[in-house]
Parts: C-alpha cells; sequence; structure tokens
C-alpha cells in the first residue's frame, strides 16, 4: 500500500458542488499526475465542511491548510507552491472577517471554536463514498457491540439515558419512542424503522450535509433501532430536491449489504435488517410524520389523526418508530461514548448538540453545530461572523414556517427546546435565518403564510382556509389597506388555526405571524396607522425621492425610468413625480451618486 | 393552478411504453408502488399527461382517480410538458430575504411568462421552488442542472441570453 504524505480533501457538499469544487478534484488529480505525485498525495472527495459561504472548500493535511473560494485556476498554483514547494499558498487561506490575520488550522477560527460536532462528526473528515473511511473512525462499532453485548431493552434504556431528543422539531424523547414501538404488538410481527430526510423547511439543510457527509452513520443508527424495537425493515425518506444525498445513500447501502452489515444474519447475531430508499416528490407535509408514512404506502401525503400514534400503528399499519436524519447521526455515537459523555453537554433538558443551518444576512452563512443551550449571541457573533454590511441585527428566525422569531433584545437566548418554546418560537429542524433592519417582519410573516397555502395538503378547514384569510388580511396591510380590528382578527384567526388544525404543520402554522405580532408589533402599526413600511420592503408603502443636495442632474435616472416619472434639466436636481412612479426601484439601482432613497 | 390537463398533443414513442410496462412489471409487487413508478414515468417522458396516467392505472389495476390524485398532490410532478431549459428560482427563506422576489421578477419580466408558465417556442419554463439546500449561495436558480448562486436582478438576462443561442 502507497504512503500517503498528504491530503488534500475537497468539499462536494451541495454548495461547493454548486461553485464546480468536483472539477476542482480532476484538475488537483491531473495537476498531481504531472508533477509524479499522485501516488503519495491523495484527493479526497468530503463532505460539508459547514462553512458554505466561503466555498469551494479546500483543506490540506497533515498541516491543516483551509483554502476557501478556491478557483480552478488556483489548483496549479496549490499543487506546485504548497504540495511540491511546502509553502503555504497565504492569499487563498481562510481569513476571518473581524482580524487583520490569517489562520491557517481549521479549529482556530472563530466559526468553529465554539462548535461541538457530534452529528457532524465525520462531515469533511471521510470519503462519504468509501465504507472503509467510515469503518477506519470507528463506525459500524457500535452496531457491534450492539448486537452481540446488549438485548433490545438495554439499548432503549441507554438511549432513554442520555436524554436524546428528537431533532426534527418537536423534541420528543427518543428512547420514549423506541419503547412504546418495542411494546407494540405487530399482528404479524412486522414492524419498521424509518428515517425521515423530508427536510422541507425552507432554508434549513442540515440533514442533508449528514446525508451528503456520512450517509453510514444513518445507515448504522437505524439498524439499530431496528434490533431495539424488533423491526427487520427500514425505510429511508429522502427529498428528490437532494439528488447527491441520494446518489451517496444509495452507494452507501449497496456497500454495507456487501459487507454484510445489513441484511440477513449481521454479525452473525441472528438479526436481519435491510433499508430502502423512497424518494420524496415535492410536498412539505409530508415531513409530518403519518403523511410520510401515507407517501410510502403509494398514497397523497395526507396526515391522519393521531392516536393511534404510528408507534403502535405507522407504516402499512405496522408500529413504527421514525426519527429525523439529525436523531440518528448521534446513535452510534451515544453508544460508543456513554449516555453520561453525551449528558455533558448541553443543558439538563436538552442534552447533546443541536446543528443549526445559518443563513440569510449573515457573514458565514453555513453549517454550525453547538451544543445546547449555547446563547443566539455567541452564533449570531462569533460563529456567524456577524451581520454584513454594517447593518443592525433585528431578528433570528427558527422552525421555519412552523417557528417564530427571536428579536434582537432577546439574542442573549440559550438555544435550547424549552427557552425556545417559552418565546413562542422552537427550535424546529435547526433553520436559522439570520435578518437585518432591511427585513420586513410582516413581509416576512406573508412569506411564510404563501409557503404554507402552497403547501397544505387541503385535508382539514383550518389549515386550507384559515391559511389563506391570514395570508388576506396580511397582504391588506403590506398594501396600506389594514386597519387595526385587523391585527385582532388576525390573532384571533391564529389561535383558532392552532387549537382545530389536523396536524402539527397546521397547528404550528401561525406561529410565524404570532410571534412577529409579539415581537415586532410596532411594525404592524406602522403599516397600518403610519401606512409606512420602516424596512423599505413593502413596495405600495414606499416613496421614492430625490435629494436635491446630492443629485448632480446627470439625467440617468430620467432616462431610465420606464414610467416617465422623473423630470429636470441636465445639471439642476431632478424630482419624482409620487403619482406617476410605479415603484421599481430602477432609478435607486442605477444612481451614481446615492442621492435617492426610499422610506 | 396551473398543474390541469395539458393542451399539448401527446407524443408518446413505443420505445417510451415498453420501458415503462417493464418499469411497473419490475415494481408491481413492492408495497407502495405508485410513487416509484411516477416518478420513473415522469422521467422517461419528461411529464405524465392523462395517457401515461391510464397505463399506470391500468396495469397497477387501481382506478385512474387515485393515480391522478398522486400525480396532483406532489410539486414534483407535472402534468404539463416542461421547456427545453427548466429555470427553478429558490424562494426559500435564506434566498428570500436576500432578495430572491426580485430574481423571479427580473426573468418574468425578460420571457414574459409567469411561474409555472412556459415560453411560446417551449425553450424556456419557469417555476419558483422551495429550497434547493444552497442557502450559502442566496440568492441562488437552477436552470436544468446548473445552479447560478448569488445573482443580481442585472445578471439574470445575461444569463438567459446563454440558453437562447
Amino acid at each position: 500500500m502507497a504512503i500517503i504524505r498528504s491530503h488534500i480533501m475537497v468539499c462536494t457538499g451541495t454548495g461547493c458542488s454548486a461553485s464546480h469544487s468536483p472539477k476542482l478534484i480532476d484538475l488537483f488529480n491531473k495537476e498531481l499526475a504531472a508533477a509524479g505525485m499522485d501516488q503519495e498525495v491523495k484527493v479526497v472527495r468530503t463532505g460539508c465542511f459547514g462553512l458554505c459561504a466561503m466555498g469551494p472548500i479546500v483543506l490540506i493535511y497533515p498541516e491543516g491548510a483551509l483554502y476557501t473560494n478556491v478557483k480552478e485556476d488556483d489548483v496549479k498554483e496549490i499543487v506546485s507552491e504548497h504540495i511540491v514547494k511546502g509553502r503555504i499558498v497565504e492569499r487563498l487561506l481562510h481569513k476571518e472577517s473581524d482580524e487583520k490575520g490569517v489562520t491557517t488550522s481549521l479549529t482556530d477560527t472563530e466559526f468553529y471554536k465554539h462548535q461541538k460536532r457530534i452529528a457532524l462528526r465525520n462531515c469533511g473528515i471521510i470519503n462519504p463514498e468509501n465504507i472503509d473511511e467510515y469503518i477506519g473512525v470507528g463506525g459500524y462499532e457500535a452496531l457491534g457491540k450492539v448486537l452481540t453485548e446488549m438485548k433490545p431493552q438495554e439499548v432503549i434504556d441507554l438511549i432513554k439515558a442520555s436524554g436524546l431528543r428528537g431533532r426534527g422539531g418537536a423534541g420528543f424523547s427518543t428512547g420514549q419512542k423506541w419503547q412504546y414501538t418495542h411494546d407494540a404488538v405487530s399482528p404479524d410481527g412486522q414492524k419498521f424503522a424509518c428515517c425521515n430526510a423530508d427536510e422541507g423547511d425552507p432554508g434549513a439543510f442540515m440533514d442533508r450535509s449528514v446525508l451528503e457527509g456520512d450517509p453510514h452513520s444513518v445507515i448504522e443508527a437505524m439498524a439499530i433501532a431496528g434490533y431495539a424495537i424488533g423491526a427487520s425493515q427500514g425505510y429511508i425518506y429522502v427529498r428528490a430536491e437532494y439528488p447527491i444525498a441520494v446518489k451517496r445513500l444509495e452507494i452507501a447501502i449497496q456497500q454495507a449489504k456487501e459487507y454484510g452489515l445489513l441484511g440477513e444474519n449481521i454479525f452473525g447475531s441472528g438479526f436481519s435488517f435491510d433499508v430502502g430508499l423512497r424518494l420524496g416528490a415535492g410536498a412539505f407535509v409530508c415531513g409530518e410524520e403519518t403523511a410520510l408514512m401515507h407517501s410510502i404506502e403509494g398514497c397523497r401525503g395526507e396526515p391522519k389523526i393521531r392516536p393511534p400514534y404510528p408507534a403502535v400503528k405507522g407504516l402499512f399499519d405496522r408500529p413504527t418508530v421514525l426519527n429525523n436524519v439529525e436523531t440518528y447521526a448521534n446513535v452510534a455515537w451515544i453508544i460508543n461514548n456513554g449516555p453520561e459523555a453525551f449528558r455533558a453537554m448541553g443543558t439538563e433538558k436538552s442534552p447533546g448538540t443541536k446543528v443549526f443551518a445559518l443563513g440569510g444576512k449573515i457573514t458565514n452563512t453555513g453549517l454550525v453545530e453547538i451544543p445546547m443551550g449555547t446563547p443566539l449571541r455567541t452564533i449570531i457573533e462569533n460563529i456567524g461572523g456577524g451581520v454584513p454590511n454594517g447593518k443592525k441585527f433585528k431578528a433570528a428566525q427558527t422552525g421555519g414556517p412552523s417557528g417564530g422569531c427571536i428579536p434582537a433584545n432577546l439574542i442573549d437566548i440559550p438555544m435550547d427546546f424549552d427557552s425556545l418554546g417559552a418565546i413562542g418560537s422552537m427550535m424546529g429542524s435547526g433553520g436559522l435565518i439570520v435578518m437585518d433592519e432591511d427585513t420586513c417582519m410582516v413581509d416576512i410573516a406573508k412569506f411564510f403564510l404563501e409557503f404554507i397555502i402552497d403547501e397544505s395538503c387541503g385535508k382539514c378547514t383550518a389549515c386550507r382556509i384559515g391559511t389563506k384569510r391570514l395570508h388576506e388580511m396580511l397582504d391588506k396591510i403590506t398594501k396600506g389597506q389594514g386597519t387595526l380590528e385587523d391585527l385582532d382578527r388576525i390573532e384571533e384567526l391564529c389561535q383558532y388555526i392552532k387549537a382545530n388544525a389536523l396536524c402539527g404543520l397546521g397547528q404550528t402554522a401561525p406561529n410565524p405571524v404570532l410571534s412577529t405580532l409579539t415581537h415586532f408589533r410596532d411594525e404592524y402599526v406602522a403599516h397600518v396607522v403610519d401606512k409606512r413600511c420602516p424596512a423599505g420592503v413593502c413596495k405600495e408603502l414606499l416613496t421614492y425621492t430625490i435629494d436635491p443636495d446630492k443629485c448632480k442632474g446627470c439625467t440617468l435616472c430620467a432616462r431610465n425610468c420606464p414610467a416617465g416619472a422623473i423630470t429636470g434639466k441636465v445639471k439642476e436636481a431632478h424630482v419624482i413625480d409620487p403619482d406617476k412612479c410605479i415603484k421599481c426601484g430602477v432609478c435607486m439601482s442605477n444612481c451614481k451618486f446615492d442621492a435617492i432613497s426610499k422610506k | 393552478m396551473p398543474n390541469t390537463k395539458t393542451a399539448v398533443p401527446f407524443q408518446g414513442t413505443k420505445e417510451q411504453e415498453e420501458q415503462l410496462r417493464r418499469i411497473i412489471a419490475e415494481y408491481k409487487d413492492t408495497p407502495g408502488a405508485t410513487m416509484p413508478i411516477l416518478q420513473a414515468a415522469q422521467s422517461i417522458y419528461g411529464y405524465l399527461p392523462e395517457e401515461v396516467q391510464i397505463i399506470i392505472a391500468e396495469e397497477l389495476d387501481v382506478p385512474l382517480s387515485e393515480i391522478y390524485g398522486v400525480a396532483s398532490f406532489y410539486a414534483q410532478f407535472t402534468l404539463n410538458p416542461k421547456g427545453k431549459y427548466r429555470i427553478s428560482v429558490c424562494l426559500g427563506t435564506a434566498c428570500y430575504v436576500k432578495g430572491a422576489a426580485n430574481i423571479l421578477q427580473a426573468i418574468k419580466d425578460k420571457l414574459g411568462i409567469e411561474a409555472g408558465g412556459i415560453t411560446p417556442d417551449g425553450l424556456f419554463s419557469l417555476d419558483a421552488c422551495r429550497c434547493v439546500g444552497a442557502c450559502g449561495l442566496a440568492p441562488v436558480m437552477m436552470i436544468n442542472d446548473e445552479v447560478y448562486g448569488r445573482l443580481t436582478p442585472k445578471e439574470v438576462g445575461p444569463i438567459l441570453d446563454k440558453y437562447k443561442e
């Protein structure tokens, strides 16, 4: 076997792939071959590093040099300088936005320093398409231990002792869920252990990164769950919009079967387990457990009333455990390291870590994993590098269309299930969208409702019609036609939907509205009473004006105005006629003197 | 709702039908076969016209209404043919707060079609989608499998022009 002296890790997650990182791998291999070094230096295709904003990412060991924004043209230089001559290419090194110096090592960066990677432990470290690399970092050890040394009830007790709570949003105790399914009686003995990888929350990509970067950790945990509850078959329900994740899961399942880690009589223990892959077809509601199971059965993805819970009567009417990807990604670690080690992280009621997909108005968009209870401030200011362009942090939105916003005055809130629930938001699956002063909270609430209206399955009236009526009232407000009575009516309807919708998605659909109404009532009132959008987003409420002191009379705006609303002589200040103005913003984006403003 | 019966005449070939019947035979006895079969059918034909749904319903021996119910429920299935270049503008939250609505508007203005529509020459179809997962590159659009990130409305025109050639 050739001795490898250096590894070039290239991220091939969705973000970096979209910036053509697979092309970099080909180029690296080509350049290494040309330099005669392809036997001593290995190029590794890895999962997500988390620093998606800086992609494509290349990390070179043993130095641990982190190169960001690597272009195809840079490959030659990296090989000839770094690999051949041992000189690190300074200009490509990742720079911390708030420091002058350069950091060479991944763990030294503000971005990684505050993180604790459990679910993402192997992402960016191993090649997800090679089962040997997973086994090389201790993969499938937990399954071996469980099958040869533990009874199913002992496995359940261990997971219960760890305090692991479902990472899909609701935060139900995983051990308890396994217990119920274990105790349920199936008419023909068949039970199922399934994985919910239908990550539909827009702006969230935690599960996708786990599947792309470490698919075996999920498969191993499903087999462990199968053993604990007495299931011999599992299904992974994954979004078809994640082609890379689907491909890596297919490879991983195939490899696990070849190695005898899935299939008949695993580790000679007599336990058999198989995993099938089912592709979603673009329905947000299929993230709801009963809807997901209907979809696997080949029906419309409509939820049904619980009880009976899936633990008793789930997929094909058999007792079924359904856990989220990130939940499964924790399981093998807990078995290998013990429940105490897991409890040592996070808070008492929310042990362990949580992965967040950090997006929106933040410098370091990407994936972060932090101990539960870490203050939001640490995530935004330290890990995230703050809000860019000198803007002010206004709110963070968690839990997607089911969650709510955390306003700036609550920035020190600990991020765990119970603290977030207490302020009317929720942990959700981990989408964390940062908003600055240019984001209108009424518009955001309307945005989430549009999403819910599109995605409502239509089965129950509260969700199908209620959200539509809510949207109409919000639409009125953003157009300056709302009244103060509308605000009360909105609140009343929100409570009605919460109380009467059939499934979790409908019940939580009013959350974005209620939470913005609670924390940003002033902004709603400004729209209603002053007919003004403080963030400058709602088109109908804006007026564009030209500052006569700044305007040089270059005539550019007047020539570009599609409505002919701008008049003025050359070298004299121009004026916008508000009656003709269609508020398209063309003048403002073209003005070279920053003379046009909207209010 | 744009997802209704299409006016475009069905032009399926014998080979496509054989391929479809083969796939149905393969999945027929697996529980929950409808979804994988519809997904395969859509990748064969590019969409799911009534003619194709009838074949599936007959082969699986279920009412056509059931197949139609599933095909019309999921956003990924389309009963209308798509353009040669399928544009999807991401309207996920991360893209939305970074101005994805302006990107969508710029494309609508440029092509003169609404989301869900197709240009008369069949070259472009336009859809709004929810999150392609490339939130680090927001705002994002996809044209077929190519991802365009960190877009500004001004860049849209030149990108689309590239495809017209």
